[in-house]
């Protein structure tokens, strides 16, 4: 993979992991990823925002639970044992984010992205920042920046 | 030689200037009080030489020439020449200050300009120079004559003692101009034991073009009379040890050096350190023809320096065993692991019970003792990276110095407990809140000299700094004999800022309390010391957040005493675990006063939301924290819930209400911050012994919100206590 993001930026294959929140289709890249873990009972923070569904501990670390359909506007997820939480890394801090299932992990050419449609969605404007079609499916790329607001460290 | 190995040798003298500059600093105080012996005034002199050196070697021209200046008056002292006196030690402290400056700013490569040092350097200069000897600077100067160092006092002296006569050889290698060494302090040196005659040998300079600036090409012989022992002449080369050649030859009273030598040589040979008498020194088996002493011609004694090369490794590798020096973040990774080994053992426990082993007796043995080491191995960690507060207190006394010459006050710092020992990170964190409360000690706690005298005190106020452990928390005192604090401006100033309504009935201790109040300052004048805009109430959030809590007492015109209590470390707490609404919770078990049970009838309302409890009659406002924490949105029902007394940092006392206890334990302290965020309430989570996160509660901003959402800011002092 490195060896081709080295030849051509237009060429680079680039792996996302696709997961499912709702109905719909998103994918984050791969790189952010640290790891994949079952659903536990997080406990919940005092004065959170609704989409912070608590703190979990993590190999003694503690962390943050973002419910990803809540943050996005699509409804609170009941988790279930096939809930899954996607540990990732956005920039200093490691949080998780809880979405129904992780359906996939794709590789996709870089050029194949296209821009998000211009729609007038708060979802899309924020936290989407391409698209992409396989299969007759549109899988959405979720920027992870802004999933965890400034506001919550304000909080205080 | 790499960068490096260049880097890390310099990294290795900067620790090596810090460890020094804190001795040193001891040391002058010491003198300061009087308590000046000539190791102590040795100590320092070598502290300062070894800095010089080391500042040599990497070229810091600064810091060499200040270090030299500094030197060179403490040379005075040590030769008897400069008596410790208050007028002397004052420049002399603050030339170590200077110091300390230079060496900081050469580590991190930061240049101070010289105008800011220049009169310390002037006022150090001065001490020596009042003595009226020109110092001798140029070595190469020297003329191969008989040059008289001038020390009548010392040559005038009535010599109850036979007289030696030495013959010095004394040829520099490279090495000791490199290491900022001068071949004219040591043989000034000399001057101090006895009358010199120094020769200069220049027959080993080269023609120019073949000359190296950097070598060494003179030598001197010097003939000293001296009553002084071998051992004192030989103590002058001690700094250049392995940097000169050196050869001392002895001749004279023949018994006297005889005994001498065998002295010499027993220790040499690693042998007796002391002999019996003159025969058995004698008939010791060595090269040197005993014998032949008594007879002329008068013998030569060739002394044998290898043999005090071995003597000072021996004594640098036993020290070397005691300590070790050892990373920070090593530390710090030991204090995580072990963190998570108590987690996970705290989880075995739970699971083997949850798995109903328990009733195999040794499951239940062997689980209790892995508990007991468990604590200990975290114990002795956390003792490895416990530190003595000293040099948080030396830099203190520095701090006292600098406010006292800035506001004309006389003020001593004495120190206790300098030895208590508390964990790095509440050692770091409390320098800033410390110095701040030094700093105040000075401005505004100690008197004028005028006043302190027309007050019937002495001109020179104390500052006592004390630290202690006392029921495992450190406790530290700052005490002042100052004017005490000024009750009726304090309160004015409170009416006028809007901080307390006119007709609050407060109590002495109420009042003293303001202080800690957001944006006070009682100062008349805002000096530039204390009035930086940083007030008590910093220093009391930064003691709040290190999980301590701060008090104050004060006499009028007697002083005041501030104290405060801190955790020794701020990787674990005891804390007490409660239920609300489903949830753990962790109280702080320092906050806790008492626990109690709500009856019937000790509840009343009070407004719209409030409620107090009565206490044995006194009101006390009660939280619920499941609806303070938003867990649930009607109130619980106090007559099936526990309440918890707490008392926060400033003294205020409220009861928390929650559903029930669970136990008391040590948690392991887990940020928040470092994935999420601050949390209004919550001071930080903990992991349960099943696994599952759980939050310390902030109890002092829990107090405050309350007191905010039910009261308004103006009344909360006044309701207090």
């Amino acid at each position: 993979m490195m060896h081709n993001a080295e030849t051509s930026a237009n060429s680079a294959n680039l792996e996302f992991v696709a997961f499912r929140v709702g109905a719909q289709e998103f994918c984050i890249d791969i790189m952010g990823v640290r790891e994949i873990r079952g659903w536990t009972q997080a406990t919940p923070l005092p004065h959170a925002p609704p989409y912070v569904r608590g703190v979990i501990n993590l190999r003694g670390a503690v962390l943050p639970i973002v419910d990803l359909a809540m943050r996005f506007g699509l409804g609170l997820t009941e988790p279930t044992p096939r809930s899954v939480i996607i540990v990732v890394q956005v920039h200093q801090q490691v949080i998780g984010l809880l979405v129904d299932a992780v359906s996939d992990i794709l590789t996709v050419v870089e050029a194949a992205m296209q821009p998000t449609p211009d729609i007038a969605s708060d979802l899309a404007k924020t936290f989407v920042k391409g698209v992409y079609a396989v299969d007759g499916r549109m899988i959405s790329i979720v920027s992870l920046d802004c999933v965890l607001p400034i506001s919550a460290k304000a909080a205080a | 030689m790499t960068v490096d190995t260049m880097a890390a040798i310099r990294q290795t003298f900067f620790q090596e200037c810090e460890e020094q500059l804190s001795e040193m600093e001891l040391g002058l105080l010491a003198m300061d009080e009087g308590n000046a012996d000539s190791e102590t005034v040795n100590a320092d002199f070598r502290a300062v030489h070894s800095i010089k050196g080391g500042a040599g070697a990497f070229k810091l021209t600064a810091l060499v020439q200040f270090a030299h200046t500094f030197e060179t008056a403490l040379d005075y002292v040590r030769g008897g020449k400069l008596a410790p006196t208050a007028d002397v030690m004052k420049p002399m402290l603050r030339a170590a200050d200077v110091l300390a400056d230079l060496v900081e700013a050469s580590r991190d490569g930061k240049e101070i300009e010289e105008s800011t040092y220049a009169s310390v350097a002037a006022d150090v200069k001065a001490l020596t120079a009042a003595e009226g000897e020109e110092e001798v600077e140029e070595v190469i100067d020297f003329q191969p004559t008989v040059i008289d160092f001038g020390m009548p006092e010392i040559a005038a002296e009535p010599t109850t003692s036979p007289l030696h006569e030495y013959r010095i050889h004394f040829a520099p290698r490279p090495e000791l101009y490199a290491n900022a060494n001068e071949a004219a302090l040591i043989i000034r040196e000399f001057s101090r034991l006895g009358s010199i005659e120094v020769s200069c040998d220049t027959s080993a300079v080269p023609s120019l073009d073949a000359i190296d600036p950097e070598g060494a090409y003179l030598s001197w012989q010097i003939r000293l009379s001296s009553e002084a022992a071998i051992e004192a002449v030989r103590d002058v080369f001690e700094f250049v040890d392995g940097e000169t050649e050196i050869n001392i030859e002895t001749d004279g009273q023949p018994e006297v050096s005889d005994a001498d030598i065998a002295a010499l040589l027993a220790q040499a040979l690693g042998g007796a350190p002391s002999f019996g008498s003159e025969e058995t020194a004698a008939e010791e088996p060595t090269s040197e023809p005993k014998s032949e002493a008594a007879h002329e011609p008068p013998p030569v004694e060739v002394i044998a320096f290898p043999g005090q090369a071995v003597e000072t490794q021996k004594v640098a590798a036993v020290a070397a065993q005691t300590t070790i020096r050892v990373e920070f973040d090593r530390v710090d990774r030991l204090i995580n692991l072990v963190g998570e080994l108590v987690i996970n053992q705290a989880m075995l426990s739970q699971r083997v019970i949850e798995a109903n082993f328990a009733g195999s007796s040794s499951v239940v043995i062997g689980l209790e003792e892995l508990e007991q080491l468990t604590r200990e191995i975290q114990e002795s960690v956390m003792a490895i990276r416990a530190q003595p507060v000293k040099p948080l207190f030396q830099r203190m006394s520095r701090t006292v110095r600098e406010v006292a010459d800035a506001t004309g006050k006389q003020v001593r710092l004495k120190t206790d407990g300098e030895a208590t020992e508390v964990d790095k990170t509440v050692v770091e964190r409390l320098a800033e809140p410390l110095t701040h409360m030094i700093r105040n000690a000075v401005d505004h706690g100690i008197e004028s000299p005028e006043a302190r005298i027309a007050a019937g005190k002495s001109p020179e106020g104390t500052v006592r700094l004390s630290a202690a452990h006392r029921s495992g928390r450190i406790v530290i005192e700052i005490t002042d004999d100052g004017a005490g604090i000024d009750r009726p401006k304090v309160r004015a100033s409170a009416i006028k800022k809007g901080l307390i309504s006119p007709d609050a009935q407060l109590s002495d201790s109420d009042i003293d309390n303001l202080l800690f109040l957001p944006g006070f300052s009682t100062a008349a004048t805002i000096s530039n010391i204390s009035g930086r805009g940083v007030g008590m109430d910093v220093v009391k959030r930064s003691i709040l957040a290190l999980g301590g809590r701060i008090s104050i007492s004060s006499r009028p015109g007697q002083g005041s005493t501030f104290s405060m209590s801190l955790p020794l470390t701020l990787a674990v707490l005891d804390g007490m675990a409660v239920s609300v609404a489903g949830q753990t919770l962790v109280v702080p078990l320092t906050a806790i006063v008492e626990t109690l049970k709500p009856k019937k009838g000790e509840i009343h309302a009070l407004g719209s939301e409030g409620r107090v409890m009565s206490i044995r009659n006194t009101f006390i406002p009660l939280i619920d924290v499941g609806t303070q924490m938003g867990f649930r949105d009607t109130p619980a029902d106090p007559e099936h819930s526990v309440a918890i007394l707490i008392e926060t940092g400033g003294g205020a006392r409220n009861a928390l209400l929650v559903d029930s206890i669970q136990d008391q334990r040590q948690v392991v302290i887990k940020s928040l911050e470092a994935n999420y965020g601050t949390v209004a309430g919550i001071a930080a989570a903990t992991i349960l012994g099943d696994g599952r996160v759980a939050l310390i509660l902030d109890v002092d901003a829990l107090v405050t919100g309350s007191f905010e959402d039910q009261r308004g800011e103006t009344l909360r002092y006044g309701t207090e206590g």
